[in-house]
């Protein structure tokens, strides 16, 4: 009985462990509500990426923003992952994903079909392919179009906090 | 007089390149812009024959979608694709679809697959691949689905609207503007298109 109830124990702690679905509380926004997250004015420096489960060059260049806001999160460096993934997947796909993949950037859900009009808010010149990606604090800002390694989001990352 | 004929021959064949629309052929990374000439192609179709844009002689123009098996977005959008077929196939303005991916890296595009879902979806337009991928990168397409409404013109077909198909990919019901309609239904009234342009959130085309 003293084992079994030692194997019970150990098992309800290996649960806990491991977070869960419902542990993961998404925080679902519009445009409107989302906006505030490319300009917020404090003294960090902010790294925003849009990105989804289903887009393959995404999935592979997160690894890489994960261990930079690893590497510099002391130099008050925050990473915000911003998923486009379809709200009908946020509990088969994307909470899943973050489980697996242990994330530890803010991941926040962008849920809005009025691309047109939001895509050019976030920059002029990006046509909603993705992955994309904004660096900013409060005295410069930047859009990339495109995917990094490491080295290369080191290096723009650093001429920000310079 | 022959010398006449020859200036006068000459003369016109300037007059009509300074007024021909911009002949960039998107060598350039960044692809066509509205009013660019496209390239044709001879891409293979789903039924194993090899097809381009001349084919289509009675055509007044096209609508030329990258799209793709694998993409939700692309899903998403299957039936209105071939809604557009239906509508406007039969006014000039045929759909073209164009399957961009690399295959090793999606094997769920490849033309097993593509075939597979054209029978299943009943698509009744073209499905091509673009095997070698040196089509979509001259367009300038970067995701699935990106169209490009086209208008055949004596200099060739030319772009006129490059963007998403409506702009409500969630639900056909819930749209406001029929981006590709609008356009093709300009087109048709020699009417001014009015928005040439539009972004829409899509996959990225897999190398």
């Amino acid at each position: 009985m003293k084992h079994f109830l030692f194997l019970f124990l150990t098992v309800l702690v290996s649960c806990k462990s491991e977070p869960k679905l419902e542990d993961i509380v998404l925080e679902v926004h519009d445009f409107d509500s989302f906006e505030k997250y490319l300009y917020l004015e404090d003294d960090k420096t902010y790294i925003v990426n849009f990105w989804a489960t289903w887009c393959a060059p995404c999935v592979k260049e997160l690894p890489h923003f994960e261990e930079l806001y690893h590497d510099y999160k002391d130099k008050d460096v925050k990473l915000l992952l911003v998923s486009l993934d379809f709200p009908n997947q946020y509990e088969s796909k994307l909470k899943p994903f973050m489980i697996k993949h242990k994330i530890k950037g803010k991941v926040l859900c962008l849920d809005d079909e009025a691309m047109n009009v939001w895509i050019p808010k976030v920059n002029e010149e990006w046509d909603g392919g993705l992955p994309a990606t904004v660096i900013y604090n409060k005295t410069k800002r930047e859009f990339f179009y495109r995917t990094f390694t490491y080295e290369e989001l080191e290096n723009e990352l650093k001429i920000f906090l310079n | 007089m022959k010398f006449v004929k020859t200036t006068t021959l000459f003369l016109a064949v300037i007059l009509m390149s300074a007024f021909a629309p911009n002949t960039n052929t998107g060598s350039d990374t960044k692809g066509y812009d509205i009013g660019d000439i496209a390239t044709d192609f001879n891409l293979e179709n789903i039924d194993g024959k090899m097809l381009s844009l001349s084919h289509f002689e009675d055509a007044k123009g096209f609508i030329v979608i990258f799209t793709c098996n694998t993409c939700p977005y692309a899903v998403a959008y299957e039936d209105r694709i071939e809604a557009l077929n239906k509508k406007y196939a039969s006014q000039g303005y045929p759909v073209i679809a164009i399957m961009p991916n690399n295959i090793e890296v999606k094997p769920g595009d490849n033309m097993e697959a593509m075939q597979k879902r054209a029978e299943d979806k009943g698509f009744t337009f073209p499905y091509l691949i673009d095997k070698n991928q040196e089509i979509y990168p001259q367009y300038g397409a970067t995701k699935t689905p990106h169209v490009y409404v086209l208008k055949h013109t004596k200099y060739g077909n030319v772009v006129r609207y490059i963007g998403a198909i409506d702009d409500n990919y969630k639900d056909a019901a819930l749209v406001n503007q029929k981006y590709v309609e609008d356009a093709v239904d300009a087109l048709l009234k020699d009417e001014e298109i009015k928005e040439t342009k539009t972004r829409a959130i899509g996959c990225s085309i897999k190398v």
